[in-house]
Protein backbone atom coordinates (compact mmCIF):
# COMPACT_ATOMS: atom_id res chain seq x y z
CA UNK A 1 0.00 0.00 0.00
CA UNK A 2 1.61 3.50 -0.75
CA UNK A 3 0.90 6.39 1.46
CA UNK A 4 1.51 9.52 -0.19
CA UNK A 5 2.99 11.76 1.80
CA UNK A 6 1.22 15.18 2.71
CA UNK A 7 2.54 17.98 0.79
CA UNK A 8 4.28 20.16 3.83
CA UNK A 9 6.50 22.49 1.76
CA UNK A 10 4.72 25.74 0.30
CA UNK A 11 5.32 26.27 -3.78
CA UNK A 12 7.60 29.03 -3.01
CA UNK A 13 10.27 26.96 -1.40
CA UNK A 14 10.09 24.51 -4.71
CA UNK A 15 13.17 25.05 -6.92
CA UNK A 16 12.00 25.81 -10.16
CA UNK A 17 12.31 22.80 -12.70
CA UNK A 18 14.71 24.39 -15.11
CA UNK A 19 17.12 24.80 -12.20
CA UNK A 20 16.46 21.84 -10.89
CA UNK A 21 17.22 19.65 -14.12
CA UNK A 22 20.16 21.67 -14.85
CA UNK A 23 21.56 21.53 -10.87
CA UNK A 24 23.51 19.11 -12.52
CA UNK A 25 25.70 21.20 -14.90
CA UNK A 26 25.85 23.88 -12.38
CA UNK A 27 27.80 21.92 -10.36
CA UNK A 28 29.95 20.53 -12.63
CA UNK A 29 30.43 24.07 -13.85
CA UNK A 30 31.03 24.97 -10.16
CA UNK A 31 33.53 22.42 -9.93
CA UNK A 32 35.71 23.25 -13.17
CA UNK A 33 35.44 26.76 -12.08
CA UNK A 34 37.15 25.82 -8.75
CA UNK A 35 39.60 23.56 -10.26
CA UNK A 36 40.27 26.19 -12.84
CA UNK A 37 40.87 28.29 -10.16
CA UNK A 38 43.33 25.59 -7.92
CA UNK A 39 45.12 26.12 -11.44
CA UNK A 40 45.97 29.41 -11.43
CA UNK A 41 47.17 29.26 -8.02
CA UNK A 42 50.32 27.55 -7.67
CA UNK A 43 50.21 26.70 -4.12
CA UNK A 44 46.29 25.96 -3.76
CA UNK A 45 46.22 22.14 -3.65
CA UNK A 46 43.70 20.09 -6.87
CA UNK A 47 40.17 19.47 -5.78
CA UNK A 48 37.72 20.59 -3.71
CA UNK A 49 38.13 22.05 -0.04
CA UNK A 50 36.96 18.80 2.31
CA UNK A 51 33.93 19.23 4.91
CA UNK A 52 35.76 19.28 7.99
CA UNK A 53 39.25 18.52 7.29
CA UNK A 54 42.05 20.43 6.40
CA UNK A 55 44.71 17.46 5.15
CA UNK A 56 46.54 17.00 1.64
CA UNK A 57 43.22 15.11 0.87
CA UNK A 58 42.80 14.82 -2.94
CA UNK A 59 39.51 13.53 -4.33
CA UNK A 60 40.17 10.05 -5.32
CA UNK A 61 39.54 10.00 -9.11
CA UNK A 62 35.92 8.75 -10.28
CA UNK A 63 37.07 5.45 -12.01
CA UNK A 64 38.68 4.12 -8.17
CA UNK A 65 35.89 5.28 -6.45
CA UNK A 66 33.36 3.38 -9.47
CA UNK A 67 35.78 0.43 -10.22
CA UNK A 68 37.03 -0.71 -5.97
CA UNK A 69 34.02 -1.55 -4.10
CA UNK A 70 33.18 -3.68 -1.32
CA UNK A 71 29.87 -4.45 -2.25
CA UNK A 72 29.43 -8.19 -1.86
CA UNK A 73 25.01 -8.20 -3.13
CA UNK A 74 27.32 -8.13 -6.59
CA UNK A 75 30.18 -10.59 -5.60
CA UNK A 76 33.23 -10.50 -3.32
CA UNK A 77 35.97 -8.84 -5.82
CA UNK A 78 36.65 -5.66 -5.58
CA UNK A 79 35.20 -5.24 -9.18
CA UNK A 80 32.38 -7.34 -9.10
CA UNK A 81 29.78 -4.57 -8.23
CA UNK A 82 30.83 -2.37 -11.35
CA UNK A 83 31.05 -5.43 -13.43
CA UNK A 84 27.76 -7.29 -11.46
CA UNK A 85 25.73 -3.84 -10.80
CA UNK A 86 23.79 -3.42 -13.72
CA UNK A 87 21.14 -5.64 -12.78
CA UNK A 88 20.19 -3.37 -10.49
CA UNK A 89 16.79 -1.62 -11.48
CA UNK A 90 17.16 1.82 -9.20
CA UNK A 91 13.69 3.30 -11.00
CA UNK A 92 11.16 2.68 -9.39
CA UNK A 93 12.64 2.55 -5.89
CA UNK A 94 10.22 2.12 -2.99
CA UNK A 95 11.70 2.97 0.53
CA UNK A 96 9.56 1.85 3.50
CA UNK A 97 9.43 4.04 6.67
CA UNK A 98 8.81 1.93 10.08
CA UNK A 99 8.66 1.45 13.23
CA UNK A 100 8.67 4.51 16.49
CA UNK A 101 7.57 6.94 13.86
CA UNK A 102 4.52 9.50 13.55
CA UNK A 103 3.67 8.36 9.56
CA UNK A 104 5.31 4.90 9.07
CA UNK A 105 4.56 4.58 5.15
CA UNK A 106 6.12 3.16 1.67
CA UNK A 107 6.89 6.00 -0.36
CA UNK A 108 8.10 6.27 -3.68
CA UNK A 109 12.39 7.39 -3.43
CA UNK A 110 11.22 10.92 -5.32
CA UNK A 111 9.02 11.46 -2.58
CA UNK A 112 11.12 10.86 0.44
CA UNK A 113 13.61 13.27 0.00
CA UNK A 114 11.20 16.04 -2.33
CA UNK A 115 12.24 18.87 -1.10
CA UNK A 116 15.08 18.71 0.82
CA UNK A 117 18.63 19.96 -0.67
CA UNK A 118 21.39 17.78 -2.19
CA UNK A 119 24.46 19.27 -0.82
CA UNK A 120 27.93 18.11 -1.75
CA UNK A 121 30.17 16.56 1.11
CA UNK A 122 33.74 15.91 0.31
CA UNK A 123 34.14 13.03 2.79
CA UNK A 124 36.72 10.75 3.53
CA UNK A 125 35.84 7.28 3.69
CA UNK A 126 38.28 4.98 5.34
CA UNK A 127 37.02 1.14 4.71
CA UNK A 128 38.13 -1.64 8.14
CA UNK A 129 40.22 -3.24 5.56
CA UNK A 130 42.97 0.03 5.65
CA UNK A 131 42.77 1.75 2.79
CA UNK A 132 40.89 5.08 2.08
CA UNK A 133 39.84 7.40 -0.85
CA UNK A 134 38.28 11.27 -0.78
CA UNK A 135 34.89 11.22 -1.93
CA UNK A 136 32.88 13.84 -3.38
CA UNK A 137 29.33 13.11 -2.16
CA UNK A 138 25.97 14.54 -3.09
CA UNK A 139 23.32 13.63 -0.52
CA UNK A 140 21.07 15.19 1.91
CA UNK A 141 21.66 15.44 5.70
CA UNK A 142 20.31 12.39 6.98
CA UNK A 143 19.03 14.33 9.84
CA UNK A 144 16.58 16.42 7.83
CA UNK A 145 14.82 13.41 6.94
CA UNK A 146 14.76 12.08 10.15
CA UNK A 147 12.98 15.11 11.21
CA UNK A 148 10.89 15.09 8.35
CA UNK A 149 9.25 11.51 9.47
CA UNK A 150 9.22 12.36 13.16
CA UNK A 151 10.34 9.50 15.05
CA UNK A 152 8.88 8.91 18.26
CA UNK A 153 10.37 9.24 21.79
CA UNK A 154 10.91 5.76 21.38
CA UNK A 155 13.18 5.49 18.92
CA UNK A 156 16.39 5.30 19.94
CA UNK A 157 18.01 3.37 17.22
CA UNK A 158 17.78 3.95 13.16
CA UNK A 159 18.21 0.71 11.27
CA UNK A 160 18.77 0.70 7.57
CA UNK A 161 17.81 -2.31 5.05
CA UNK A 162 19.24 -2.77 1.78
CA UNK A 163 17.24 -4.10 -1.03
CA UNK A 164 17.02 -8.75 -0.60
CA UNK A 165 16.12 -9.48 -4.66
CA UNK A 166 19.07 -12.56 -6.07
CA UNK A 167 18.09 -12.11 -9.02
CA UNK A 168 18.74 -8.65 -9.16
CA UNK A 169 21.81 -8.70 -6.84
CA UNK A 170 23.26 -12.02 -8.05
CA UNK A 171 25.89 -12.12 -4.96
CA UNK A 172 22.70 -12.65 -2.64
CA UNK A 173 22.57 -16.32 -4.19
CA UNK A 174 25.50 -17.17 -2.12
CA UNK A 175 24.75 -17.19 1.91
CA UNK A 176 28.33 -15.05 2.28
CA UNK A 177 26.61 -12.83 4.61
CA UNK A 178 23.20 -13.04 6.48
CA UNK A 179 21.28 -10.72 3.80
CA UNK A 180 19.70 -8.67 3.42
CA UNK A 181 22.49 -6.17 4.80
CA UNK A 182 21.20 -4.14 7.54
CA UNK A 183 23.31 -1.60 9.60
CA UNK A 184 22.17 1.05 12.13
CA UNK A 185 22.90 4.11 14.44
CA UNK A 186 21.85 5.31 17.31
CA UNK A 187 19.59 7.96 17.45
CA UNK A 188 22.02 10.81 18.08
CA UNK A 189 24.46 9.42 15.44
CA UNK A 190 21.83 9.37 13.18
CA UNK A 191 21.16 12.85 14.14
CA UNK A 192 24.59 14.64 13.60
CA UNK A 193 25.14 16.99 10.69
CA UNK A 194 28.17 14.89 9.33
CA UNK A 195 25.85 11.36 8.69
CA UNK A 196 24.05 11.97 4.85
CA UNK A 197 21.90 10.15 2.80
CA UNK A 198 23.47 9.88 -0.38
CA UNK A 199 22.22 10.10 -3.67
CA UNK A 200 24.84 11.42 -6.10
CA UNK A 201 28.99 11.58 -6.68
CA UNK A 202 30.94 13.60 -8.52
CA UNK A 203 27.71 15.51 -9.19
CA UNK A 204 26.35 12.34 -11.29
CA UNK A 205 23.47 10.06 -10.06
CA UNK A 206 25.45 7.18 -7.61
CA UNK A 207 26.32 4.74 -10.13
CA UNK A 208 24.56 1.29 -8.92
CA UNK A 209 27.97 -0.31 -7.40
CA UNK A 210 27.86 1.98 -5.51
CA UNK A 211 24.86 1.67 -3.78
CA UNK A 212 21.78 3.38 -5.86
CA UNK A 213 19.73 4.81 -5.33
CA UNK A 214 20.20 5.77 -1.87
CA UNK A 215 22.97 4.62 0.15
CA UNK A 216 24.20 5.62 3.59
CA UNK A 217 27.32 7.49 4.50
CA UNK A 218 28.87 8.11 7.62
CA UNK A 219 32.28 9.25 7.09
CA UNK A 220 33.68 8.97 10.99
CA UNK A 221 32.53 5.08 10.49
CA UNK A 222 33.85 2.22 8.58
CA UNK A 223 32.73 2.04 5.44
CA UNK A 224 30.74 -1.00 5.59
CA UNK A 225 28.79 1.16 8.04
CA UNK A 226 27.01 2.85 5.23
CA UNK A 227 24.18 0.87 4.06
CA UNK A 228 23.70 0.77 0.25
CA UNK A 229 20.80 0.39 -1.64
CA UNK A 230 17.90 1.19 0.84
CA UNK A 231 14.54 0.15 0.91
CA UNK A 232 13.71 0.43 4.44
CA UNK A 233 14.76 2.61 7.43
CA UNK A 234 13.07 1.65 10.67
CA UNK A 235 13.36 3.33 13.76
CA UNK A 236 13.93 0.87 17.07
CA UNK A 237 13.84 1.09 20.60
CA UNK A 238 16.59 -1.39 21.03
CA UNK A 239 19.73 -1.47 19.14
CA UNK A 240 19.35 -3.32 15.60
CA UNK A 241 21.50 -5.92 14.74
CA UNK A 242 24.25 -5.35 12.02
CA UNK A 243 25.06 -7.84 9.04
CA UNK A 244 29.06 -7.82 9.90
CA UNK A 245 28.64 -7.51 13.29
CA UNK A 246 26.28 -10.93 12.73
CA UNK A 247 29.24 -12.57 11.03
CA UNK A 248 31.84 -11.92 13.16
CA UNK A 249 31.00 -10.45 16.56
CA UNK A 250 34.60 -9.87 17.48
CA UNK A 251 35.89 -8.39 14.54
CA UNK A 252 33.15 -5.66 13.64
CA UNK A 253 31.18 -4.39 16.20
CA UNK A 254 28.10 -2.17 16.23
CA UNK A 255 30.07 1.57 16.48
CA UNK A 256 33.02 0.66 14.10
CA UNK A 257 34.10 3.89 14.67
CA UNK A 258 37.52 5.24 12.70
CA UNK A 259 40.10 4.19 15.64
CA UNK A 260 43.87 3.65 14.58
CA UNK A 261 44.19 2.84 18.35
CA UNK A 262 41.59 -0.38 18.45
CA UNK A 263 43.31 -3.01 15.55
CA UNK A 264 41.18 -5.62 13.75
CA UNK A 265 42.14 -8.40 15.56
CA UNK A 266 43.60 -9.47 12.34
CA UNK A 267 44.97 -6.55 11.29
CA UNK A 268 46.31 -2.84 11.72
CA UNK A 269 44.27 0.12 12.00
CA UNK A 270 46.87 2.40 12.81
CA UNK A 271 47.20 3.06 9.15
CA UNK A 272 45.81 3.30 5.55
CA UNK A 273 46.37 3.39 2.20
CA UNK A 274 44.70 5.96 0.09
CA UNK A 275 44.01 5.01 -2.83
CA UNK A 276 46.35 6.40 -5.84
CA UNK A 277 49.37 6.16 -3.34
CA UNK A 278 51.60 3.88 -2.96
CA UNK A 279 52.97 4.40 1.13
CA UNK A 280 50.35 4.25 3.72
CA UNK A 281 49.72 7.63 5.65
CA UNK A 282 48.83 7.26 9.42
CA UNK A 283 45.03 6.62 9.86
CA UNK A 284 43.31 9.50 11.94
CA UNK A 285 41.00 9.45 15.33
CA UNK A 286 37.35 9.12 14.03
CA UNK A 287 38.69 9.26 10.59
CA UNK A 288 39.49 13.17 10.85
CA UNK A 289 36.03 14.37 12.48
CA UNK A 290 36.77 14.26 16.27
CA UNK A 291 36.19 17.67 16.98
CA UNK A 292 32.79 17.29 15.86
CA UNK A 293 31.54 13.60 16.77
CA UNK A 294 34.49 12.92 19.65
CA UNK A 295 31.33 14.15 22.15
CA UNK A 296 29.14 11.70 21.13
CA UNK A 297 31.10 8.95 22.50
CA UNK A 298 32.03 10.85 26.11
CA UNK A 299 32.46 8.71 28.79
CA UNK A 300 32.46 5.18 26.74
CA UNK A 301 34.63 2.75 26.53
CA UNK A 302 35.73 2.78 22.90
CA UNK A 303 37.81 -0.45 23.07
CA UNK A 304 35.02 -2.15 24.27
CA UNK A 305 32.55 -0.80 21.84
CA UNK A 306 34.62 -1.10 18.88
CA UNK B 1 66.70 -36.01 -28.99
CA UNK B 2 66.71 -37.91 -26.18
CA UNK B 3 64.18 -36.44 -22.78
CA UNK B 4 67.15 -35.13 -21.23
CA UNK B 5 68.48 -32.83 -24.06
CA UNK B 6 64.52 -31.88 -24.53
CA UNK B 7 64.10 -30.80 -21.34
CA UNK B 8 67.49 -29.04 -21.10
CA UNK B 9 67.17 -27.41 -24.56
CA UNK B 10 63.48 -26.47 -24.81
CA UNK B 11 61.53 -26.86 -21.20
CA UNK B 12 64.22 -24.99 -19.50
CA UNK B 13 64.30 -21.89 -21.66
CA UNK B 14 61.01 -21.66 -21.85
CA UNK B 15 60.37 -21.86 -18.01
CA UNK B 16 62.87 -19.38 -17.76
CA UNK B 17 60.48 -16.76 -19.91
CA UNK B 18 57.80 -18.18 -18.18
CA UNK B 19 59.40 -17.54 -14.84
CA UNK B 20 59.48 -13.75 -15.78
CA UNK B 21 55.86 -13.28 -17.68
CA UNK B 22 54.12 -12.46 -14.24
CA UNK B 23 56.60 -9.86 -13.37
CA UNK B 24 56.59 -8.62 -16.70
CA UNK B 25 52.80 -8.24 -16.57
CA UNK B 26 52.20 -6.68 -12.88
CA UNK B 27 54.83 -3.99 -14.01
CA UNK B 28 53.16 -3.30 -17.00
CA UNK B 29 49.39 -3.62 -15.12
CA UNK B 30 50.84 -1.14 -13.09
CA UNK B 31 52.33 1.28 -14.96
CA UNK B 32 49.86 1.72 -17.46
CA UNK B 33 47.16 2.33 -15.05
CA UNK B 34 44.91 -0.90 -15.49
CA UNK B 35 44.78 -1.46 -11.96
CA UNK B 36 41.70 0.48 -10.14
CA UNK B 37 41.73 1.00 -6.63
CA UNK B 38 44.72 -0.38 -3.98
CA UNK B 39 47.58 -0.70 -6.81
CA UNK B 40 49.92 -2.44 -3.85
CA UNK B 41 47.56 -4.14 -2.44
CA UNK B 42 47.33 -5.84 -6.46
CA UNK B 43 51.25 -5.92 -6.50
CA UNK B 44 50.81 -7.85 -3.07
CA UNK B 45 48.06 -10.34 -3.58
CA UNK B 46 49.70 -11.04 -7.55
CA UNK B 47 52.82 -11.84 -6.34
CA UNK B 48 51.52 -13.81 -3.66
CA UNK B 49 49.47 -15.60 -5.71
CA UNK B 50 52.21 -16.42 -7.95
CA UNK B 51 54.38 -17.91 -4.82
CA UNK B 52 52.00 -20.15 -4.32
CA UNK B 53 51.51 -21.49 -7.33
CA UNK B 54 55.20 -22.22 -7.93
CA UNK B 55 55.73 -23.57 -4.86
CA UNK B 56 53.42 -25.84 -5.47
CA UNK B 57 54.59 -26.76 -8.65
CA UNK B 58 57.76 -27.37 -6.99
CA UNK B 59 55.91 -29.56 -4.96
CA UNK B 60 54.64 -31.33 -7.86
CA UNK B 61 58.15 -32.28 -9.20
CA UNK B 62 58.72 -35.26 -6.79
CA UNK B 63 55.65 -36.93 -7.17
CA UNK B 64 55.34 -37.03 -10.99
CA UNK B 65 58.68 -38.17 -11.51
CA UNK B 66 57.83 -41.08 -9.30
CA UNK B 67 54.63 -41.58 -10.88
CA UNK B 68 55.60 -41.29 -13.97
CA UNK B 69 59.11 -42.07 -14.43
CA UNK B 70 59.99 -39.11 -15.98
CA UNK B 71 63.23 -38.46 -13.53
CA UNK B 72 64.22 -35.61 -15.80
CA UNK B 73 61.69 -33.30 -14.69
CA UNK B 74 64.19 -32.89 -11.88
CA UNK B 75 66.43 -30.59 -14.33
CA UNK B 76 63.62 -28.04 -14.02
CA UNK B 77 62.77 -28.07 -9.81
CA UNK B 78 65.17 -25.98 -8.92
CA UNK B 79 64.39 -23.12 -11.61
CA UNK B 80 60.71 -23.17 -10.58
CA UNK B 81 61.51 -23.07 -6.92
CA UNK B 82 64.00 -20.12 -7.24
CA UNK B 83 61.15 -18.20 -8.98
CA UNK B 84 58.49 -18.75 -5.93
CA UNK B 85 61.41 -17.33 -4.01
CA UNK B 86 62.14 -14.21 -5.92
CA UNK B 87 58.28 -13.34 -6.06
CA UNK B 88 58.68 -14.00 -2.59
CA UNK B 89 61.02 -11.76 -2.50
CA UNK B 90 59.31 -9.07 -3.91
CA UNK B 91 55.86 -10.08 -1.87
CA UNK B 92 58.05 -9.45 1.13
CA UNK B 93 59.23 -6.32 0.23
CA UNK B 94 56.30 -4.61 -1.15
CA UNK B 95 55.24 -5.11 2.35
CA UNK B 96 58.44 -3.78 3.82
CA UNK B 97 58.55 -0.69 1.88
CA UNK B 98 54.72 0.52 0.67
CA UNK B 99 53.10 -0.97 3.95
CA UNK B 100 55.84 -0.27 6.69
CA UNK B 101 58.13 2.17 5.18
CA UNK B 102 61.46 -0.12 6.20
CA UNK B 103 60.58 1.09 9.97
CA UNK B 104 62.00 -2.36 11.99
CA UNK B 105 59.80 -1.41 15.12
CA UNK B 106 56.30 -1.48 13.04
CA UNK B 107 57.81 -4.27 11.20
CA UNK B 108 58.26 -6.17 14.65
CA UNK B 109 55.57 -5.11 16.15
CA UNK B 110 53.01 -6.13 13.07
CA UNK B 111 54.70 -9.11 13.09
CA UNK B 112 54.23 -9.91 17.01
CA UNK B 113 50.73 -8.98 16.55
CA UNK B 114 49.19 -10.51 13.76
CA UNK B 115 49.41 -14.26 12.99
CA UNK B 116 48.54 -13.78 9.54
CA UNK B 117 52.29 -11.56 8.89
CA UNK B 118 53.62 -13.68 11.40
CA UNK B 119 52.91 -17.28 9.28
CA UNK B 120 53.63 -14.86 6.18
CA UNK B 121 57.56 -13.92 7.55
CA UNK B 122 57.86 -17.03 8.68
CA UNK B 123 57.48 -18.74 5.82
CA UNK B 124 59.66 -15.95 3.45
CA UNK B 125 62.55 -16.81 6.18
CA UNK B 126 62.41 -20.65 5.32
CA UNK B 127 62.54 -19.93 1.90
CA UNK B 128 65.54 -18.14 2.34
CA UNK B 129 67.79 -20.86 3.33
CA UNK B 130 66.40 -23.42 0.47
CA UNK B 131 67.48 -20.38 -1.96
CA UNK B 132 71.03 -20.29 -0.91
CA UNK B 133 71.50 -23.44 -0.99
CA UNK B 134 70.27 -24.21 -4.49
CA UNK B 135 73.54 -24.26 -6.12
CA UNK B 136 75.35 -27.41 -6.71
CA UNK B 137 78.23 -26.17 -4.10
CA UNK B 138 76.03 -26.50 -1.45
CA UNK B 139 74.49 -29.52 -2.28
CA UNK B 140 77.85 -31.16 -2.15
CA UNK B 141 78.81 -29.04 1.01
CA UNK B 142 75.96 -30.34 2.89
CA UNK B 143 75.55 -33.67 1.14
CA UNK B 144 72.43 -35.50 -0.31
CA UNK B 145 70.56 -36.40 2.83
CA UNK B 146 71.19 -33.44 4.86
CA UNK B 147 70.53 -31.23 1.80
CA UNK B 148 67.36 -33.18 1.29
CA UNK B 149 66.30 -32.89 4.87
CA UNK B 150 66.73 -29.06 4.92
CA UNK B 151 64.68 -28.49 1.76
CA UNK B 152 62.05 -30.66 3.65
CA UNK B 153 61.70 -26.81 5.03
CA UNK B 154 59.62 -26.11 1.91
CA UNK B 155 56.46 -28.29 3.65
CA UNK B 156 55.90 -25.92 6.35
CA UNK B 157 56.67 -23.00 4.03
CA UNK B 158 53.63 -23.95 1.91
CA UNK B 159 51.36 -24.71 4.76
CA UNK B 160 52.33 -21.48 5.64
CA UNK B 161 52.03 -19.85 2.58
CA UNK B 162 48.65 -21.20 2.41
CA UNK B 163 47.31 -20.25 6.08
CA UNK B 164 48.77 -16.53 5.69
CA UNK B 165 46.31 -16.57 2.48
CA UNK B 166 43.25 -17.84 4.65
CA UNK B 167 44.00 -15.66 7.35
CA UNK B 168 43.78 -12.10 5.59
CA UNK B 169 40.44 -12.73 3.81
CA UNK B 170 37.85 -10.97 5.39
CA UNK B 171 34.59 -13.32 4.47
CA UNK B 172 34.92 -15.17 1.37
CA UNK B 173 37.65 -18.08 2.11
CA UNK B 174 37.03 -19.91 -1.35
CA UNK B 175 40.08 -18.98 -3.19
CA UNK B 176 42.57 -19.52 -0.11
CA UNK B 177 40.58 -22.70 0.34
CA UNK B 178 41.12 -24.17 -3.37
CA UNK B 179 44.96 -23.38 -2.13
CA UNK B 180 44.64 -25.34 0.31
CA UNK B 181 42.80 -28.38 -1.33
CA UNK B 182 45.48 -28.32 -3.87
CA UNK B 183 48.04 -28.85 -0.66
CA UNK B 184 46.58 -31.67 0.49
CA UNK B 185 46.46 -33.02 -2.85
CA UNK B 186 50.03 -32.39 -3.56
CA UNK B 187 50.65 -33.97 0.02
CA UNK B 188 48.94 -36.81 -0.96
CA UNK B 189 50.50 -37.78 -3.96
CA UNK B 190 53.70 -37.82 -2.13
CA UNK B 191 52.58 -40.15 0.39
CA UNK B 192 51.48 -42.23 -2.59
CA UNK B 193 54.22 -42.25 -4.63
CA UNK B 194 56.64 -42.71 -1.74
CA UNK B 195 54.42 -46.21 -0.81
CA UNK B 196 54.45 -46.54 -4.21
CA UNK B 197 58.77 -46.16 -4.52
CA UNK B 198 59.20 -48.86 -1.61
CA UNK B 199 57.01 -51.80 -2.91
CA UNK B 200 59.59 -52.56 -5.63
CA UNK B 201 62.32 -51.31 -3.66
CA UNK B 202 61.76 -54.06 -1.11
CA UNK B 203 61.92 -57.14 -3.80
CA UNK B 204 65.33 -55.03 -5.09
CA UNK B 205 68.37 -55.24 -3.16
CA UNK B 206 68.28 -52.53 -0.67
CA UNK B 207 70.43 -49.58 -1.40
CA UNK B 208 70.53 -45.81 -0.15
CA UNK B 209 68.35 -42.86 -0.97
CA UNK B 210 69.41 -41.47 -4.12
CA UNK B 211 70.05 -37.55 -3.66
CA UNK B 212 68.35 -35.26 -5.29
CA UNK B 213 70.27 -34.19 -8.03
CA UNK B 214 72.23 -36.66 -8.56
CA UNK B 215 71.18 -38.60 -10.96
CA UNK B 216 70.88 -34.55 -12.56
CA UNK B 217 74.49 -33.92 -12.17
CA UNK B 218 74.92 -32.88 -16.05
CA UNK B 219 72.08 -30.34 -15.31
CA UNK B 220 74.41 -28.21 -12.82
CA UNK B 221 75.24 -25.42 -14.87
Amino acid sequence: MLIRHPPDISTSEITDELLYTTRREFLLAAGFGLGALSGLLPFARAGLPLTGGTDDDKLTPWDDITGYNNFYEFGTGKDDPARNGGTLRTRPWKVEVAGEVAKPAVYDFDDLLRGLTVEERVYRHRCVEAWSMVVPWNGVPLVSLIDRLEPTSRAKYVEFTTLLDPRQMPGQQRGILDWPYTEGLRMDEARHPLAILVTGLYGKPLPNQNGAPLRLVVPWKYGFKGGKSIVRIRFLETQPATTWNLAAPDEYGFYANVNPEVDHPRWSQARERRIGEFFKRKTLPFNGYADQVAPLYAGMDLRKNF
Amino acid sequence: MTRATFVTRVVKPLLYVAAVVPAVWVTFALFTGRVEGDQVKYLQHFTGTVVLVTLFLTLAVTPLRRLTGWNEVIRVRRLIGLTAFWYALLHFLSYVVFDQMLSLPDIAEDVGKHPWVLVGFASFLMLVPLAVTSTAGWVRRLGGRRWNRLHRLIYPAAIGGVLHYLWLVKKDVRDPLWFAAALGVLFLARIWAARARRKPARARAPRSEPSPLIPAREDVA
